[in-house]
């Protein structure tokens, strides 16, 4: 007997409904948490910490204004407009503050809000001047990596202005034994809790706060339930009629008891997902394993004829499209960062049990189906494939790849297992291991990774090499002497580790400040009872209360800093045909290329300092002459010309990416340096620190404050994302750019690695374009690839790479049955090609 | 002499090939050729001098000598893939076979290396050059372009007897699976008759099983500007899907071959 249904279910029509009510408008901000959760603050002043999380948010569930959206089967909705966000003023509050006016028309996710919701932020706000999370990290960070940050080497902003998010919680356990379940565990603990235990005082507290909370959430589950049954009394519609009060029952229900139906079992995990967000700000919050989890529930209900595959599938579809109508509102800067309103709920299927059996079953192909009735961004849908696999499992991964929705992301367990277990997890753990957000591997219910916790852009570290530790006039590197009297490159790559470790270190102190200021002033009691041993010791997740605590920064830019350190030892220590300081002059000058108007101020200001300094008085007339002269890039036509050359010679040097050893080779040592730094820190919750190579997107804003780099890319575009090759740097096509990432060592940036391919769709056509898809993948697996996902190009992108050739050089087409290189195809070519896409070829 | 030091003049390696064989290929492009095309979309790959072309506004050189373990090198970067895929080494051109030494040192290497092989070739030589390439060769992708020899000529430059009668040996010899693909140029042989002729053609010959047909494109018309060359099918417009889905309609009902468009 198959182990599994792989067979394909029809979307319901009330999918669609769903989705277009939920999109009809622009996401709002709604004030109601705000204001709820100020009133509660105000009430409590002098109590334990726990006492007043854990009453906020029980006043916030009794008194958040609920809605059931039309057609939903699964309900529970944070705010009345669809797709709309609260927002937590106590974590931070003065970035919104100052954006309430601009947030709706600015170009990375904008907000609608109301003038009256405006107003009633703007009071709320009042009241937490000086008492926010992020005013006490603050305090707590030296003012060295303060500045770092400033100069754009990192930023610690994700968990400087929200909560923490970033967890997969025990979903199984709340299915089984409901809140009612946790609250006589809890009761236990307290039960035992001996007078003199030295902890008792924050243990009684704690415990308290759990049930609290717990009881909150019932209550609030109780007041869908009502709803529910009042909406049915006045439905027409009798089979409405009939949902709304199957609802009303399971709201009754769950998430008070155990599960009984996975109808109820949807619910539950739904509340969980819902209210985890309430709670806290955090986003990233990840479902996880949930073929795994609600397996017993599907099978259940099936086996004794309650439920149809049909059925399971559209309630499926329902949590699919509700996990889009959460909402996150960050500041503009973060905004672009994370673009694209994203959550990050990572969603994950297939892979192995605890046994090292594979886990593949109905639910996880019904994932897929899901993520193709739905195609929306959320969830983070991605797979875990290991050596074992089924292949129509791999093939059906491949044809929701062919859809373009960038999804699923794939995740190699033959890499990820062991890395896990050389973070300490046990064998079992690490087989069970799910994906939180992006890409950061770990084990649900037992685990805080702070997974996200900076984006560290190693290219600035060079930038200190060139300029003896200075940015724009400020010490903020070390000094590691005159880059043009260092006579060997390995002199030169030294300087460069020393930088890194000294702003690494600089990233340690933010983030630790952060860790520090979220254990005192935002323990999330709520969340706590969901992870172990948090209960059982009797400590909160945000106090190390977790059984694995991690701090995960990620790093980008491997692939510049690679093509950049190739460059510098072949053109300048090798060949000798330019020299160090003939490269700095070309760097300073932007390879003669200009520079864009935020480059200008920070050159101006430069340059007026340096006049003051030397006692000059420096007159506005005199400023603005300097401004002219640096607008005007008024370079002798014979250095714009040696600029020009000298990023000529850099171009013609190897690239990663194209499965050249040499190159290849550095980019590996490159990553060691930022990977093996990370290793030697540990956080105020005990645990180890543990690198990532992502950006989220993080590698565009970023860029914009990073100067040119010596892999000849110009000031303010873009770094390379992940462990991707620069954006058109790899002209050998997908294997050979595969091998080239291969080489890295993924397992040692066991909070995850990120490699992004684009494909055309024509490539994936027909069986056989699966079939080889998927061999593609299997190969760079093989290798020891760690993660890899795929933006299958539509239209638009032909378009973008029509107008824009360099950044999709290997972009490979296929013309009724020829493949080519899109850009080197005359125009007329490619609008043959743009036409025949559109015709869905 | 060594196999392996083999010396030939090759002109492209290409790497991730998905439409030319079985699974993920490399593709090995010779440089020479017997034929003059008129369609060909690698007019670079015609003469056996190493020559510059025009590429991008910069000029390249198109040809490199290189030796059969060269070439390898590339080959087995790609071992993973070929494993996963059932992929392998693919020899085109050019025309494989105005290298006969090179192309079967290359040939008879990757197979002890390995490796599956397969070749795109018009068989436009002497037989028993072909056929001491046949023992290496797991897939020969032979083209036949027309069965009127006259047409042949005027479009191609030689006349088609010669390839008729070696696709008619290389079947009987039965050491290779032979695989029959059809460029379908518009003015020389996309009707439906002249279609289903070739079809005809390839049922009759014993063992083959598959029938390629390969709609004409211009990809390779900005090469021939590179090359400082005229394109003489400047005005030929790529068929209609509909008009190719037509042709293989009447491919298929000329014989009982597995027909397909495209590699």
């Amino acid at each position: 007997m198959k182990k599994y249904d792989n067979s394909k279910i029809e979307r319901s029509p009330r999918i669609q409904r769903l989705i277009d009510h939920l999109y009809e408008n622009m996401p709002v901000i709604e004030s109601a948490r705000a204001v709820l959760v100020t009133e509660s603050y105000k009430k409590t002043e002098g109590e334990a910490i726990y006492s007043r999380r854990s009453k906020a948010f029980a006043h916030i569930l009794e008194n958040l204004p609920i809605v059931i959206r039309p057609d939903e089967l699964i309900v529970g909705s944070t705010t009345i407009a669809p797709r709309g966000c609260q927002t937590y003023p106590e974590y931070s509050y003065a970035w919104l503050d100052g954006e309430l006016d601009t947030v709706e028309k600015r170009s990375a996710d904008p907000f609608y809000i109301s003038e009256e919701d405006k107003k009633k932020l703007r009071e709320v706000h009042k009241y937490w001047e000086g008492k926010t999370n992020y005013d006490l990290a603050t305090s707590y960070m030296a003012p060295e990596a303060i500045r770092a940050m400033e100069h754009g080497v990192f930023t610690t902003g994700n968990y400087y202005y929200n909560g923490i998010g970033h967890v997969t919680v025990q979903y199984d356990k709340i299915l089984a034994i409901g809140f009612e379940g946790v609250i006589a565990q809890t009761q236990e603990y307290l039960d035992k809790l001996e007078v003199f235990d030295p902890d008792y005082s924050r243990k009684n507290q704690f415990y308290l706060a759990v049930i609290r909370s717990c009881k909150a959430v019932i209550a609030y589950a109780q007041r869908y339930s009502e709803l529910a049954k009042k909406e049915a009394a006045g439905c027409r519609d009798a089979s409405r009629k009939k949902e709304l009060l199957q609802i009303a029952e399971n709201c009754a229900n769950v998430p008070a008891k155990g599960a009984k139906t996975f109808w109820e079992a949807c619910q539950t995990v739904w509340f969980i997902q819902q209210l985890l967000q309430v709670e806290g700000s955090g986003h990233s919050i990840s479902p996880g394993r949930f073929d795994q989890y609600m397996y017993p529930y599907y099978k259940a209900d099936l086996d004794a004829g309650r439920i149809t595959r049909e059925f399971a599938q559209e309630l499926m579809d329902c949590i699919w499209v509700k996990l889009n109508d959460l909402n996150k509102v960050r500041d503009a800067a973060s905004a672009e960062g994370f673009a694209g309103y994203g959550m990050f709920q990572n969603l994950i299927a297939g892979g192995q049990n605890e046994d090292g059996e594979d886990a593949t079953n109905d639910l996880s192909f019904m994932c897929i189906w899901a993520s193709m009735h739905v195609m929306l961004p959320q969830p983070s849908f991605c797979v875990r494939i290991w050596n074992g696999t089924p292949h129509a499992f791999m093939i059906a991964c491949a044809e929701l790849a062919r859809t373009g929705l960038g999804q699923p992301a794939y995740y190699n367990d033959e890499v990820i297992i062991p890395s896990l277990m050389s973070r300490g997890l046990t064998l079992q753990e690490a087989r069970c291991y799910n994906i939180i957000g992006c890409v950061e591997p770990q084990i649900a219910g037992k685990t805080d990774g702070w997974h996200d916790a900076a984006f560290f852009n190693i290219c600035r570290p060079l930038e200190l090499v060139f300029h003896n530790g200075m940015d724009k006039g400020e010490m903020v590197g070390i000094p590691t002497g005159d880059v043009t009297k260092m006579g060997t490159f390995e002199e030169f790559f030294d300087a460069y580790r020393r930088q890194m470790e000294y702003c690494i270190g600089l990233l340690v102190n933010s983030d630790n400040a952060i860790d520090q200021a979220h254990s005192e002033r935002m323990p999330l009691p709520w969340l706590s009872c969901m992870v172990d041993d948090c209960l059982s010791v009797g400590k909160s997740v945000q106090e190390g209360g977790c059984h694995y605590n991690f701090t995960g920064p990620q790093g980008f830019g491997i692939a510049n800093m690679a093509d950049g350190m190739y460059a510098i030892r072949k053109l300048v220590y090798e060949d000798k045909v330019i020299t160090m300081s003939e490269l700095k002059e070309a760097l300073d000058n932007n390879f003669g290329k200009g520079m864009d108007p935020e480059t200008i101020a920070a050159a101006v200001t430069q340059v007026v300092e340096k006049m003051r300094e030397s006692g000059c008085a420096v007159s506005p007339e005199e400023v603005a002459k300097v401004a002219a002269m640096v607008a005007a890039n008024g370079l002798p036509p014979q250095k714009k010309a040696q600029y020009e050359h000298i990023h000529e010679l850099i171009e013609e040097c190897p690239k990663f990416g194209n499965d050249i050893e040499d190159v290849d080779a550095l980019a590996k040592r490159v990553a060691y340096v930022y990977t093996r730094t990370m290793e030697r820190f540990t956080n105020p919750r005990g645990g180890q620190y543990q690198a990532s190579l992502y950006p989220v997107s993080a590698n565009v804003p970023l860029g914009k404050q990073t100067g040119a780099t010596p892999d000849g890319r110009y000031a303010g575009t873009p770094i390379a994302d992940g462990v991707s090759p620069s954006q058109g740097r790899d002209a050998n096509g997908p294997t050979a750019a595969a091998n080239s990432v291969a080489k890295l060592d993924h397992s040692i940036a066991s909070n995850g690695t990120l490699y992004n391919m684009k494909f055309h769709p024509s490539a994936l056509s027909g069986r056989a374009g699966l079939e080889k898809f998927t061999a593609l993948i299997r190969g760079y697996f093989d290798q020891k690839g760690m993660h890899i996902q795929f933006n299958v190009v539509d239209k638009k992108t032909l378009l973008d790479a029509q107008a824009n050739p360099e950044k999709y050089k290997h972009l490979v087409v296929r013309v009724a049955g020829y493949s080519a290189l899109f850009t080197t195809l005359s125009r007329s070519l490619q609008d043959d090609i743009i036409n025949r896409t559109e015709q869905g070829l | 002499m060594d196999d392996r030091q083999t010396k030939g003049r090759i002109f492209d390696i290409q790497r991730y090939s998905i439409h030319d064989g079985t699974g993920i290929r490399t593709i090995v492009f010779l440089k020479g050729c017997v034929l003059r095309c008129r369609w060909c979309c690698n007019p670079e790959s015609q003469n056996y001098q190493i020559e510059t072309m025009m590429v991008d506004g910069k000029s390249k050189v198109i040809g490199r000598d290189v030796t059969v373990e060269e070439v390898l090198e590339t080959i087995e970067k790609d071992r993973m893939y070929y494993r996963r895929s059932h992929g392998g080494i693919t020899l085109s051109g050019g025309e494989s076979l105005c290298q006969p030494e090179f192309a079967k040192a290359l040939l008879k290497c990757a197979k002890e290396e390995g490796f599956s092989t397969a070749m795109e070739s018009m068989g436009c030589a002497q037989y028993s050059v072909i056929d001491g390439i046949l023992d290496y060769l797991d897939c020969y992708l032979m083209d036949i372009k027309h069965t009127n020899c006259e047409k042949h000529r005027q479009f191609t430059g030689k006349s088609n007897e010669l390839m008729l009668e070696n696709a008619r040996k290389i079947a009987e010899s039965g050491k290779t699976e032979l695989i029959i693909r059809v460029p379908m140029i518009p003015t020389f042989n996309a009707t439906p008759e002249e279609i289903a002729g070739i079809a005809r053609f390839a049922q009759s010959l014993p063992g083959v099983k598959k029938l390629h047909l390969l709609p004409y494109h211009r990809l390779g018309q900005d090469k021939y500007a590179g090359l400082g060359r005229k394109y003489t099918m400047a005005d030929i417009v790529p068929m209609e899907q509909d008009y190719v889905e037509m042709l293989l309609q009447a491919a298929e009902n000329a014989c009982d071959l597995e027909c397909q468009i495209g590699g």
